[in-house]
């Protein structure tokens, strides 16, 4: 079994030959009082819930090569390809835990907040219904689930972040969070004396590094981390997952955080938690960090765990009226 | 690579070490934490032959019914075994289980009803739900169904070259507390 199993996703054409969005489809932005956003947004839920971005694929069989072959942690990589790969032909879900959706929709000036929302609302529905979604929002204290992923009294889930931006096109970004590296996730609060972290850079690396092997392999490792210093507790957190939607592999535009990050993520790969928590080389694929302004009195670590599943995907409409995802 | 197909004898199960990979074939009884409570407090007889030597995963899948009324299974991921802690000893004794699928590991009462029963725990890769499920050939039966509801029935299905990796076994081992301890000395190594 310990082949390497090389990722052969179907071509763009094929998976727009699927869209559920009616050939030649666009929006009218001169006019954006009567755009509809469901289908465009269904059809993005459609994609990430089945295809992984390409650079993460990259990632995990960049990782999966530096494994010895035949190992353990090779023959685990080599199935999340299998994975990959099975979900994309067939547009099936690439985890059962469909995750918690979590939108980010930056607009021009004249976008109804209120009928956006209520369009991706639609859409979120449309694609559990379709099974591309399993029904994941349930009542806190009950456990009893809503059964179409509808928060329907304080609508937080699907959690919708909206921008106005001063561009013309319409951008809006998804992220399927499972809870299994939710879970793991962790704010920390400098000085900490239990890890020894003060409030400087050296702090920040031991708390991140504590994050990790704390996860071990629960979060389903290998996996991509958003970590934000300072902001405040809600802040932070939020940025650190708006981090995870960055691509692997481009660089943080702060030279000083970039070698950071470089330096992390390969000292990272040598804590052996390997995927899965098996033990290997490849046990986080990227890490994300931002810099943010702080109260004096406060200062924050937020750090944001995503699995190797990381299914996120954005949909652009241009000036043009035409739709395109990636 | 060592292929095992259940019933799985206890002989076969003594022999597993901590990183063996398994390839499992054979029948399986998916259940997690309703059909878990039910196990360990009504102790069910008609169970028993449906369990006894088999293994137990604890997965809540995405299943389809088919127009012939039979059932798919879409995705079929692992779901994090922790919460059956309480029960899982319990279950393995009374239901001479050999073996449990899951994620994550489990803790000290379990290693010890594995030691003393004679079985493994065998983890799979969480997130490979598409790759799971095609390697579920057969939906056997289903019990509990109406009673349970879909993710937590005692799904019996019929699995080939279901791929695992043996991490907590028959002997007290167990790779979590293994890699835990080694990335513990070295992130010490590394912030120093
Ligand atoms: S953490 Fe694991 S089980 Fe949860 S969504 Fe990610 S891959 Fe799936």
């Amino acid at each position: 079994m310990s082949e390497c199993v090389i990722p052969t996703l179907t071509s763009l054409e094929v998976v727009a030959s699927k869209s559920v969005l009616p050939g030649g489809w666009k929006a009218d932005l001169s006019n954006l009082k009567v755009l509809d956003l469901t289908l465009p947004v269904t059809e993005l839920l459609r994609r990430t819930t089945s295809r992984l971005p390409q650079d993460v694929i990259d990632a995990i069989v960049k990782g999966r090569d530096a494994e010895e072959e035949g190992s353990r942690a090779f023959n685990t990589l080599n199935d999340m390809v299998r994975n990959i790969n099975l979900s994309d032909g067939q547009v099936t879900p690439l985890c059962q835990d469909t995750g918690s959706i979590i939108f980010w929709v930056r607009h021009p000036f004249g976008l109804s907040q209120l009928a956006a929302r209520k369009q991706i609302r639609a859409a979120v529905v449309q694609a559990t219904k379709n099974v591309w979604l399993r029904p994941n929002c349930v009542e806190s204290l009950s456990g009893k689930n809503s059964g179409n992923n509808m928060d329907p009294f304080h609508e937080h889930h699907p959690a919708i972040h909206f921008e106005e931006w001063d561009k013309p096109e319409i951008e809006i970004s998804v992220m399927q969070k499972g809870g299994g590296c939710e879970n793991v996730g962790a704010q920390y609060r400098l000085p900490d004396a239990t890890i020894g972290a003060g409030r400087d850079i050296k702090g920040v690396r031991k708390c991140i590094i504590d994050a990790v092997v704390k996860a071990q392999g629960q979060g389903c490792s290998p996996g991509i981390l958003g970590v934000a210093i300072g902001g405040d507790r809600v802040t932070g957190y939020e940025k650190s997952k708006e981090l995870i939607l960055r691509k692997l592999g481009t660089a943080n535009a702060d030279p000083k955080m970039d070698a950071f990050e470089k330096e992390l993520t390969n000292d990272l790969n040598t804590l052996g938690i390997g995927p899965m928590g098996y033990g290997g080389n490849t046990t986080v694929l990227g890490v994300m960090v931002e810099e943010m302004y702080r109260h004096p009195a406060s200062f924050y670590v937020s750090i944001s765990y995503m699995c190797w599943s990381s299914r996120r995907g954005t949909l652009t409409i241009g000036t043009n009226g035409e739709p395109s995802f990636d | 690579m060592i292929r095992l197909t259940t019933p799985i004898t206890e002989d076969q199960i003594r022999q597993l070490k901590v990183g063996d990979e398994v390839l499992l074939n054979g029948r399986v009884v998916l259940s997690r934490d309703i059909g878990h409570k039910f196990m360990k407090e009504q102790k069910p007889e008609w169970l028993k032959p449906i369990l006894e030597n088999m293994v137990i995963y604890h997965c809540g899948p995405v299943v389809r019914k088919n127009e012939d009324g039979t059932w798919s299974f879409v995705a079929a991921g692992p779901t994090t075994s922790i919460r059956e802690e309480p029960y899982q000893a319990d279950v393995i004794e009374t239901y001479k289980v050999r073996g449990v699928i899951g994620k994550g590991g489990m803790g000290k009462k379990t290693s010890e009803g594995l030691q003393k029963s004679g079985a493994v725990y065998l983890h799979a890769t969480g997130g490979a739900g598409s790759l799971l499920a095609e390697r579920v050939k057969r939906v056997v039966d289903v019990k509990m169904l109406e009673e349970f509801g879909s993710p937590e029935a005692f799904w019996i299905i019929e699995v080939e070259d279901f791929p695992l990796v043996v991490t907590m076994d028959s002997h007290g081992g167990s790779l979590h507390e293994i890699v835990l301890a080694q990335s513990q000395e070295r992130a010490k190594a590394l912030t120093s």
